[in-house]
């Protein structure tokens, strides 16, 4: 690693890292959106698998691999249990649902002793590295760009279109949704584990409502006619608040300020007008 | 014992349930999720805290000043940053996300503004000593709250189900376009239901500033998550929904804090809202949605 680089991540390693880490939260949120569910659950499968990888470093000493495995593991499980109240509910109703479930795991682990209460876990070991963290992020965008290409993306145009047309043309809409909201729900838990192993810290209020929606800010800021909308949404909203600085106090006005004037200019996301469908 | 828990229940439901009938009204006409709905709640609580302390005024004049003031907040940010969207024709999440924006914006104004620090109305208001009734001790705020709350629930059935105006709301919840037809002006509605509901919001902050003696930037975000628990519980845009489950809510609260543990009390709400979906999925009133290709 060349000497400036260096410099530069154990200046900006965490910001750095968090860029990565909020991309595939971005992605985990676009796995939802592009069947046009509106589930925020992420900020809460972030939390099971954040909380999930935390007890199996600090607590049995686990191999890295094996905990990153257990944090898409533990929050796919959730998912397939909520599954069975919420798969049928839509828009507003599922949003609001998902923002229930999300509160309720903030209190529990708010109620347990054993995950240290309102003071969350510290003293992770920082194992979560760039190469680690923007791997994993590589690897799943391009499992997404080749899925948007493939029989699956086509699948989830069509559900997200009409879902009673696709049904009728036999796509198998339930099996789609439930995988959707799987997939969603391992990515956020590997970002959840992923942070948590830079960050060295977590707690309970990390993953409540406040970051569900900073986390579907990322994907509609960036627009969902693409993956690369949402990777690229949480970069520009993550990096915003270090780029404003030298603001000061007003550091956050203008980042409310700067929010609001995107989404006026364009609705649609940041590359939503640039791969606008015809018709 | 219980007697003071089931009015303290009704008096934490009234507040759940004011702030719950501005929320499910501009859902139904606007369908948007509106994060500033927070705002509003300390912006009333604020405003009318400034107008007693530094201009001296009573507390029901500061209380107007309060609503009206939040309401043209509302109508400001509702003609600013959700009717370009309106107009556009831009997808529901865009005007989600807009609210998101301009929440961060006007919350960070309000701390630079006022700073974190908890505020008090002064004292002298309202007698603080309770009037006792022996098995139930009742404060002139509580009082207040419910005499408030129950004036302003029945003003605002009259005012939907009696005047034009409300019938108006009404077909622009049922259908913006054919309203729009029908000769309703419908970017003047939207504004005027924009302002009635941040004034019931604000007007809950401050009796939720007054009830637990405390005014701060962030009062508002417990608040509207339980909103969105009771609006969904009663249904989207159903206004007597939102009574009805409001309180609903504040007994399932208190009973929690009592008889099982206070630990678990903002779980049960949301516990609530989970079964509810799972069993009714548009709510305890709402219409089963069809869909129409």
């Amino acid at each position: 690693m060349p000497q400036w680089l260096d410099d530069f991540l154990w200046a900006y390693g965490s910001f750095v890292y968090g860029l990565g880490v909020n991309a595939i939260l971005g992605l985990s949120m676009y796995a939802v959106l592009a069947l046009g569910q509106l589930s925020l659950g992420q900020a809460a499968f972030m939390g099971i698998g954040a909380y999930a990888s935390a007890v199996l470093t600090l607590k049995f000493g686990a191999p890295f691999p094996l905990v990153l495995t257990a944090a898409m593991v533990a929050p796919a499980i959730a998912a397939m249990i909520i599954s069975v109240p919420t798969l049928r509910l839509t828009g507003v109703y599922l949003a609001m649902a998902t923002i229930g479930f999300g509160e309720v795991m903030r209190i529990l682990y708010v109620n347990t002793d054993y995950i240290g209460g309102a003071l969350g876990l510290s003293g992770i070991p920082e194992k979560a590295g760039g190469s680690i963290i923007f791997g994993l992020l590589a690897v799943i965008l391009a499992g997404f760009l080749s899925a948007t290409r493939s029989k699956i993306g086509r699948a989830f145009e069509a559900i997200r279109e009409d879902e009673d047309a696709a049904r009728a043309i036999g796509i198998n809409v339930g099996a789609y949704k439930l995988s959707a909201l799987v997939v969603s729900a391992a990515l956020a838990g590997l970002a959840g584990a992923l942070n948590a192993h830079f960050s060295s810290f977590i707690g309970p209020n990390e993953y409540g409502f406040d970051t569900a929606v900073t986390i579907l800010s990322y994907a509609i800021l960036g627009g969902v006619t693409t993956p690369l909308g949402p990777v690229l949404g949480a970069v520009v909203l993550s990096a915003l608040p270090e780029v404003l600085r030298p603001l000061h106090d007003f550091r956050l006005v203008f980042n409310g300020l700067v929010i609001v004037l995107v989404v006026i200019f364009l609705p649609r996301g940041i590359l939503g007008l640039h791969t606008r469908r015809v018709g | 014992m219980l007697a003071q828990q089931l009015f303290n229940a009704l008096v934490l439901g009234s507040v759940y349930a004011l702030f719950s009938m501005g929320f499910t009204l501009t859902f139904g006409v606007l369908r948007v999720i509106n994060l500033l709905y927070a705002f509003y709640v300390a912006a009333g609580a604020f405003l009318s805290l400034v107008a007693v302390r530094d201009f001296g005024v009573p507390l029901w004049a500061a209380g107007v000043f309060g609503a009206i003031g939040t309401g043209a907040i509302a109508v400001v940010c509702d003609t600013a940053v959700l009717a370009p969207l309106r107009r556009a024709r831009a997808p529901e999440l865009s005007s989600l996300i807009v609210t998101l924006g301009a929440a961060l914006l006007l919350n960070s104004l309000m701390f630079l503004a006022f700073g974190a620090e908890v505020r008090r109305f002064p004292a002298t208001l309202l007698s603080q000593a309770p009037i006792d009734l022996g098995v139930l001790q009742i404060g002139q705020i509580q009082l207040l709250i419910i005499a408030v709350v129950a004036l302003l629930a029945a003003l605002l059935f009259l005012f939907i189900e009696r005047t034009r105006l409300g019938v108006a709301i009404r077909a622009l919840a049922e259908n913006p376009e054919a309203a729009a037809l029908m000769g309703i002006n419908v970017g003047v509605m939207f504004a005027g239901v924009s302002f009635l509901a941040a004034v019931l919001i604000a007007i809950a902050g401050i009796l939720i500033g007054l009830n637990f003696d405390a005014v701060h930037p962030y009062m508002g975000e417990p608040l509207m998550l339980r909103g969105f628990a009771v609006v969904v519980i009663g249904g989207l845009g159903n206004i007597r929904g939102a009574l009805v489950a409001g309180l609903a809510l504040g007994f399932v609260e208190v009973m929690t804090a009592g008889y099982l543990s206070s630990n678990f009390k903002d779980a049960a709400g949301f516990a609530a809202m989970v079964i509810t979906l799972w069993l009714r999925p548009s709510g305890l009133f709402g219409k089963a949605v069809t869909r129409r290709a």
